[in-house]
């Protein structure tokens, strides 16, 4: 556990990614199996003990040291992780015996909801501060320290001088502590078998269209559907065989959308949106319904039988990338739409249907069929070069998405909350109000939504002290601001929702503008909002 | 009969003493100031009459040119110097006696007594060694008006030695770089300069502008810092192998572009949170501190032991709390102007 906590350490306070490659490589190369595959799962996915949750470690250390100066601790530290760490109170024997990485995983994985709370705590007591941070932050799956999942795999291959793309190939086929991919790497064995595997395969993205104008003779376009982006993978034979949808980020979500398994039967990779049976998006023919309808059926583990009935969920196929066991994904886009098209007849229309080009002359053209797409609640545009192979990941000049320009509304800042990660410390997660009416006559604001982006650093800094300067009030980790302060909020869409006060929910809202400049009852009210309302 | 201690007020910009009309660490210029260090968050300009310790006030006077003549050609600043020890007589019967804090520098508790009463005021403190100024005397009194920069039960500053090492280390690791240590230009500065030194660092230290003055002054009063020299005087290449000071703010500034690939170091109280180190962009954080940590300030109401605890500025919650964890009255000041976001 020493050298992974100094791994840990290291990346922490280093800026660039080439160090960090270099650290991280050198840790894979010199730490013995499985420590080091463990070390991979932590920094790229993650790993997942169920009996061990941020609110064991705050139970834990509420049982050793008085809970108010742990609240006021973690306030502001900002992290549950580094905090328990710093606060644990050592046993007066100096750290004996640290457990290894595998002992610690091992001694984790075998942990229930009773038997966490002591084992943990025996597990801290052999560790010194850096190595009882690292223990946690093992222990809770999300590291936070600047290390993206990529960066991970990138230095993996590095360490042992393979290609990244044949490590995403076969990672996710496989299971920490990746016995296969070191032997396969490190040691120069047969690499890992994954043929017959239903596996995802890293999904090609998009890059914002913003200022560039595309030709029409390189580019096709296809509505932007507002559901979630799946794949769907049907590999194996017989009893072997197997469908599953995985969500955007690899996540197997198959068994929220069962009715998707029967569906497919052949051998295939598909990349599309998942959508809800409605008349919502474009209309009659558009077929789909809004995202909060979509939104009801997500993040279920089990699906009742009324609502497979009630909201039926298919698939608008958008490419792709493997037909009965062929690989599709180094033709170019033309062809694989012709395959797609082909492809789309020999899968049941209840389930799956495709997503249409949009025809336009020029780009002019297409910007006008956008503009009066605006009342049928489609997200955009997607742009997408007609010669390029299905590249994972998002490479720029090959897939634009062109969304609708977001609508905007002011608000007025009501409540800040601490952030935590980099921002620990700053006030960074606002909640806003609008008037509830005419404030110059006594309304009163009524929170409509929540941001914690699209401010730079610098207005990080401005708005955190706008908010010491202006507290009226603490909660916690909450503080109640004066409502002086004016945000231009810009959302996608905003939807009726019984769960708020105001009755409407934003979707993605985030800061668009501060507007230190204007007064607080010049913010907009309520009735903006539910004018704006689409269900 | 007053009142017990109704001669003594806090109030939001210092701490009034009511017979003498005198303030302690005013935040705005006052008539009659009492002054516990130099730094600047307690040491303001602009004051009529200053009462500090003779390096206390060569700080200001550095600082701040307070014995510069005005237009008319006077000296409108009075400086009245206490010795560490010393007792001086103030308006209305108070009597104050400056004593060691261990902070900085000239850096002392104030000692106020009046119609029997005792009450000391911190200022800063810490109550590990440094080389550069007498250690902090525990003195018995009814009140104790402390500071809570570091009041969190996290913060334990590791023993200096270990740190040093750590300097010393990546400085040996990366001969080719050099390694660029933000620090508080009075006091901590001076301080891990002397603690490395002592640490057996005889090399040249380089040092920022900004620092020259200060670490002279401290020479001129008896703290040997060794060969220093200025970054403006030599060429990259020089810097190579090298450790040099800098203030907190220069790190992330354009000036340390002139260095051979720094390591950034700051020595701190704070790097002990690493978001707070990453914040700054530190890659080498140092846990060095002129603030009492937590344990030294517990440690320090208990041996003080007095009747009632003022909390001056920090995180005043949680020492609240643990006063009354531990039977003992305290009360937080709402104190402007005070906050140290670089020590």
């Amino acid at each position: 556990m020493e050298e992974f906590a100094a791994l840990i350490d290291a990346l922490v306070y280093t800026r660039s990614r080439n160090a960090k490659l270099a650290i991280i490589a050198e840790y894979l190369r010199y730490t013995p199996d499985p420590d080091r595959g463990w070390a991979l799962a932590a920094l790229s996915d993650g790993l997942d003990f169920p009996a061990v949750k941020s609110s064991t470690i705050r139970n834990l250390l509420k049982e050793r040291v008085d809970p108010v100066l742990w609240t006021l601790s973690r306030d502001f530290v900002g992290d549950t992780a580094e905090c328990a760490s710093l606060l644990w109170p050592a046993p007066l024997e100096a750290a004996a015996n640290p457990p290894s990485v595998a002992d610690a995983v091992d001694a984790l994985s075998k942990m229930t909801r009773k038997t966490a709370i002591q084992e943990l705590g025996g597990l801290l007591d052999r560790l010194d501060p850096s190595g009882r941070y690292a223990l946690l932050k093992l222990a809770t799956g999300a590291m936070r320290i600047g290390v993206s999942a990529r960066l991970a795999k990138t230095a993996f291959a590095q360490a042992f001088d393979v290609s990244v793309d044949e490590v995403e190939e076969y990672w996710h086929g496989l299971a920490p502590p990746y016995p296969e991919l070191f032997d396969w790497a490190a040691k120069g064995e047969a690499p890992p078998d994954t043929e017959n595997l239903p596996l995802f395969r890293p999904f090609m993205l998009a890059h914002p269209l913003e200022e560039t104008v595309v030709s029409m003779e390189d580019y096709a376009a296809e509505w932007k559907w507002d559901g979630i982006r799946v794949q769907l993978v049907h590999a194996g034979d017989g009893e072997e065989a197997e469908t599953r949808v995985y969500s955007r980020s690899g996540d197997d979500i198959s068994a929220t959308f069962p009715e998707m398994l029967d569906a497919l039967q052949i051998k295939a990779v598909l990349d599309g949106e998942l959508l809800v049976r409605g008349t919502h998006q474009g209309g009659e023919t558009g077929g789909a319904a809004s995202f909060n309808a979509l939104q009801q059926r997500l993040g279920r583990k089990t699906v009742s039988k009324k609502m497979l009935t009630e909201s039926p969920a298919f698939v608008r196929l958008y490419d792709v990338l493997q037909w009965r066991g062929e690989d599709l994904r180094t033709l170019p886009w033309s062809e694989r739409r012709a395959r797609l098209e082909q492809a789309v007849t020999e899968l049941p229309d209840s389930h799956f249907d495709i997503s249409r080009i949009v025809k336009a002359e020029s780009f002019d053209a297409l910007a006008e069929i956008r503009e009066s797409a605006r009342d049928d609640a489609i997200e955009g545009l997607m742009l997408k070069r007609r010669d390029s192979p299905y590249i994972a990941g998002r490479k720029t000049g090959l897939w634009y998405k062109w969304k609708r320009d977001p609508l905007l509304v002011d608000c007025v800042l009501m409540y800040a909350q601490r952030g935590s990660g980099k921002r620990s410390s700053f006030f960074s997660d606002y909640t806003f109000g609008c008037w509830d009416g005419n404030p110059d006559t006594g309304a009163e604001l009524l929170p409509v939504g929540k941001a914690y982006s699209g401010f730079t650093d610098e207005e990080l800094k401005k708005i955190d002290r706008h908010v010491r300067q202006n507290t009226i009030n603490r909660f916690g980790p909450v503080r109640e601001t004066e409502k002086e302060l004016v945000f231009e909020v810009a959302f996608d869409s905003v939807h009726s929702s019984k769960r708020h006060k105001s009755g409407l929910a934003m979707r993605f809202p985030r800061i668009h503008r501060i507007r230190w400049d204007k007064p607080a009852h010049e913010a907009d009210r309520i009735e903006t909002l539910q004018a704006l309302i689409r269900d | 009969m007053a009142a017990p201690f109704s001669w003594i007020k806090p109030e939001p910009h210092g701490i009034h003493v009511v017979p003498a009309d005198s303030w302690v660490d005013p935040s705005i210029a006052v008539g009659h100031a009492l002054v516990t260090h130099g730094h600047a968050d307690h040491a303001r300009g602009g004051h009529g009459e200053t009462v500090a310790t003779p390096e206390t006030l060569a700080i200001m006077e550095l600082r701040y040119r307070t014995g510069a003549e005005d237009d008319a050609g006077e000296i409108p600043h009075k400086a009245v110097p206490v010795q560490y020890g010393e007792t001086i007589r103030l308006r209305g019967g108070v009597d104050a006696t400056y004593i060691p804090a261990g902070h900085v520098l000239g850096g002392a508790q104030i000692l106020l007594e009046h119609a029997g009463e005792k009450v000391i005021v911190t200022g800063d403190f810490k109550r590990r060694a440094d080389p550069t100024c007498p250690p902090f005397v525990v003195t018995p009194c009814d009140i104790l008006i402390t500071e809570a920069t570091f009041g969190l039960p996290i913060f334990t500053h590791p023993p200096i030695e270990g740190e040093i090492a750590k300097l010393l280390k990546r400085l040996e690791d990366e001969p080719d770089r050099c390694v660029l240590v933000g620090a508080y230009a009075l006091g901590k500065a001076q301080r891990v300069i002397a603690e490395l030194r002592r640490a057996g660092h005889h090399a040249p230290i380089y040092l920022h502008g900004a620092m020259e003055k200060m670490c002279r002054l401290y020479e001129d009063h008896g703290v040997s810092l060794g060969e220093l020299r200025l970054v403006a005087d030599h060429s990259k290449d020089d810097l190579r192998g090298h450790i040099v000071v800098c203030p907190p703010g220069a790190l992330n500034d354009r000036w340390s572009r002139r260095l051979p690939e720094p390591i950034t170091a700051m020595a701190s109280g704070w790097m002990r949170v690493r978001q707070r180190a990453r914040q700054r962009n530190v890659e080498l954080p140092l846990i060095i501190s002129d603030h009492a940590d937590w344990e030294e300030l517990t440690r320090t109401v208990e041996e003080v032991n007095p009747h009632e605890s003022w909390i001056t500025h920090g995180r005043e919650e949680a020492l609240l709390r643990w006063h009354q964890l531990h039977q003992r009255r305290a009360r937080a000041l709402a104190m402007v102007g005070y906050e140290d976001e670089d020590d």
